[in-house]
């Protein structure tokens, strides 16, 4: 929308955070590039209210640590929330570049969901953070989320129940807002939290790769967006035609990464996605079911 | 509207990319590219925000769910459209709100009174441009369709002061005549409303490209300068600067060429009979019509060479080195004679005083615009968002006591019946119209007044919430002309 109030002509405050109610009893919190839809259950009100409360300095806290947070993850930032992508990189720091910023996503729904809980008690609870989802579920819940194909089709359905020891799920790939290194179209994970499950969907979504393909396009994030974290890095920006073998090639790097993940105990499921080719992966002890549709 | 208004370019940053301040994250954007929350994009060095509508057909093109934008076209009177759908997006089963045009109603004070701003986006199927470019060329005949893609989508107006006008657009064209012609005036609409360039052609005249706030470009040629005046008030502003550099001046113009010996201001100044002889119909002393006929030359005409216009001189006035100077409206033509024993004019070299006299006038000449006002009448559903009494709204706006705006323009509102109103699309944000396939445009509009005002039309007074709680990206405010 482009229309405005025509008094506040004089001077325009920089936009701040913004709460309104959606359909549904969901809460929707906006600021900048950040988009939340908040569901509870149980002290629904109160819970909206910590959500709102903890978000409105959000972004001013990330902003203020931006360039730290925008660099491969070295030294602990301050503020709550970067801690919390801090933490989340860091086990995959060594294997390779990443900053914080590959789990800002899901680590700003995770603190709203922790303000949420403390608040009040919960029977269940979600923060979407554009596709980027911290969860939490009370004795006996359930949850049913819905993975979609990029051509809008349901590519499969997460059931999970408490206590599977999942916190959060999230997607990367070429489909999603953020640059890849890779060519997933995307890669959805569950992890303990949001977080963790962002930052390794951004790290397996990177290993779905054919380095050196003909058909890939890929340019230096830089160029694309100046102040992007992954600076010179080649970012890809469209992929061609695949055949069979590459699709399964790419998918299979893709998947060893999973696995190590998984192995290290970093995500409990992960589901890849490339060219109609679905990779389902989970891990027994504790984890969601993951259905195929 | 380009440089000087841009909405705070960067300072420090490269001219091809621009610093957004819609939030306190600051992206530098790239040409092309959206920002961090894909809402704000770089367009040309301007900072757009993203046509809502552009994201729900990228949807649908995707095959996600595609929101039924204000389907069947009328609005039930939901402000907040409560019950709105929303786009389906990756993961979870819930849903991510999608940024399609909602309306507001909110309140803040301003100078001590409590103001209530009702903000909206109307489905226009009354609606057009009125159109007016800075030329004297010919670009066709007076009631000539405008065409575009070989559908009539207006005609041409009235000829005005320096400029031509066009009308296009309107219900005729929308809804009236075959569906291409429909779809077609409706998109040609859409983009020239959002100031982008649409070429159309006019029948039995010129290839036109036009761009509000831009020069147009008439016959594959961009106008530079609208005329200083007409010929014989150039004659009349000019006439002392030429005295003692030139013997005679004429200015060429297709409505009134001017002749300086014979013209009012050239007696006064005492300037002697030349033995000049123009071919054209005489007006009165020292104006001349139909000198030539209409054309992309000489101060509107079809001449290359000015000499085309004179007939020989009278031997019996005219001198040998009589020195004739010959420049058009804008000045962007000028040429410089002498007569020859034969009284034949024979080019030479200006005096400097005349060159700079030429220079003068191109720079009294203001720059040719396009000029694309919007105009559209608000209709019974669109005032019933409102207020719950639409005709009071009407009144109200009739007695002044509410302010009419579109997407922050002011707009004229025209009297009589109805709120049919027009204003300047370079005053709005980009991208601040939209379109149904009704066909019909959607156009954001906003009446601005009185809380106690508010209330007495009978307003939806228990949806009205503070400028702070709404005071989003979506309802950005941005410098007149800049981008949104």
């Amino acid at each position: 929308m482009t229309a405005a109030p025509a008094a506040a002509a004089a001077s325009r405050p920089m936009a701040g955070p913004v709460a309104a109610r959606l359909p549904g009893d969901r809460l929707h919190l906006q600021h900048g590039p950040i988009d939340l839809v908040i569901g509870a259950t149980g002290g629904r009100e109160a819970a909206f209210a910590a959500a709102w409360d903890r978000f409105r300095t959000v972004l001013p806290e990330l902003v203020a640590e931006l360039g730290l947070l925008r660099r491969a993850a070295g030294p602990r930032p301050r503020g709550a929330v970067a801690r919390r992508m801090h933490a989340a990189v860091m086990p995959h720091a060594p294997a390779g570049f990443i900053t914080p910023m590959a789990a800002v996503a899901g680590a700003v729904a995770d603190e709203i969901l922790a303000a949420m809980r403390a608040a009040a008690p919960l029977s269940r609870a979600y923060v979407n953070n554009g596709g980027d989802i911290a969860l939490w579920l009370g004795p006996g819940q359930a949850f049913r989320a819905a993975i979609a194909t990029l051509a809008g089709q349901v590519a499969g359905h997460i059931d999970l129940a408490a206590g599977d020891g999942i916190g959060g799920i999230a997607t990367s790939g070429t489909g999603g807002r953020s640059f890849t290194l890779g060519i997933a179209d995307q890669v959805t994970v569950l992890a303990a939290d949001a977080a963790a499950a962002d930052a390794a969907a951004t790290v397996i979504a990177n290993a779905v790769n054919l380095p050196g393909h003909p058909a890939i396009a890929r340019a230096p994030a830089r160029s694309l967006q100046p102040d992007s974290d992954l600076g010179a890095r080649l970012v890809t920006t469209a992929v061609g035609a695949l055949t069979a073998a590459e699709i399964a090639r790419a998918l299979d790097a893709g998947a060893a990464v999973a696995r190590d993940l998984a192995a290290r105990g970093l995500i409990r499921a992960a589901c890849l996605m490339l060219r109609g080719e679905v990779r389902l992966a989970r891990w027994p002890q504790p984890a969601g079911s993951l259905a195929h549709a | 509207m380009t440089d000087q208004t841009a909405p705070r370019p960067g300072r420090t940053a490269p001219a091809d990319k621009i610093r957004c301040d819609a939030c306190p994250v600051l992206c530098y954007i790239a040409e092309g590219r959206a920002g961090a929350c894909d809402r704000y994009a770089n367009r040309g060095g301007q900072l757009v925000r993203l046509d809502p509508l552009t994201v729900i057909e990228a949807n649908a093109a995707r095959g996600g769910s595609e929101v039924p934008f204000l389907a069947g076209a009328d609005w039930d009177g939901d402000i907040l459209r409560a019950g709105r759908p929303f786009v389906t997006a990756v993961g979870a089963g819930t849903t991510y709100p999608d940024y399609k045009p909602a309306p507001f109603i909110v309140s803040q004070e301003i100078a001590g009174v409590d103001m209530v701003t009702v903000v909206t986006e109307g489905i226009f199927s009354y609606c057009g441009a009125k159109v007016k470019i800075d030329t004297d060329r010919h670009i066709g005949p007076e009631r000539a369709p405008v065409r575009v893609e070989g559908e009539p989508i207006g005609h041409v107006m009235t000829g005005e002061y320096g400029s031509r006008m066009l009308s296009l657009g309107g219900v005729e064209h929308l809804t009236g005549g075959s569906k291409k012609e429909g779809r077609v005036t409706c998109d040609a609409l859409l983009r020239l409303c959002n100031r982008e360039p649409v070429e159309m052609t006019v029948d039995g005249g010129e290839t036109l490209v036009l761009q509000a706030g831009r020069a147009p470009v008439i016959g594959g040629q961009e106008e530079r300068l609208m005329r200083v005046g007409c010929g014989s008030a150039t004659i009349g502003m000019f006439a002392a600067e030429w005295l003692g550099h030139a013997d005679e001046v004429v200015v060429v113009d297709d409505h009134i060429t001017g002749v300086l010996s014979e013209h009012q201001a050239g007696r006064m100044l005492g300037v002697p009979p030349t033995g000049i002889r123009i071919a054209g119909h005489r007006s009165t002393p020292g104006r001349y019509f139909r000198v030539a006929e209409p054309g992309p030359g000489w101060g509107g005409t079809n001449i290359e060479d000015p000499l085309a216009i004179l007939k020989p001189f009278d031997p019996a006035v005219a001198w040998p080195g009589l020195r004739l100077l010959m420049i058009s409206t804008t000045g962007e033509q000028w040429a410089y004679y002498e007569l020859d024993e034969g009284l034949v004019p024979r080019p030479a070299a200006a005096p400097a005083a005349l060159r700079a006299s030429a220079e003068k006038i191109g720079a009294n000449c203001e720059p040719s615009l396009t000029s694309v006002l919007f105009m559209g009448g608000a209709g019974g559903s669109l005032r019933a968002g409102v207020t719950t009494n639409p005709v009071k709204l009407t009144r109200s706006v009739r007695q002044a006591l509410t302010r009419v705006t579109v997407g922050g323009a002011e707009a004229y509102v025209w009297p009589g019946g109805g709120i049919t109103i027009m204003a300047d699309v370079t005053e709005m944000p980009s991208n601040a119209f939209g379109y149904v396939p009704t066909p019909a445009l959607v156009a954001p509009i906003e009446f601005t007044m009185r809380l106690e005002d508010y209330a007495a039309l009978g307003g939806h007074m228990s949806r009205v919430r503070r400028v702070e709680e709404v005071l989003t990206p979506a309802v950005r405010r941005v410098a007149p002309g800049g981008a949104g």
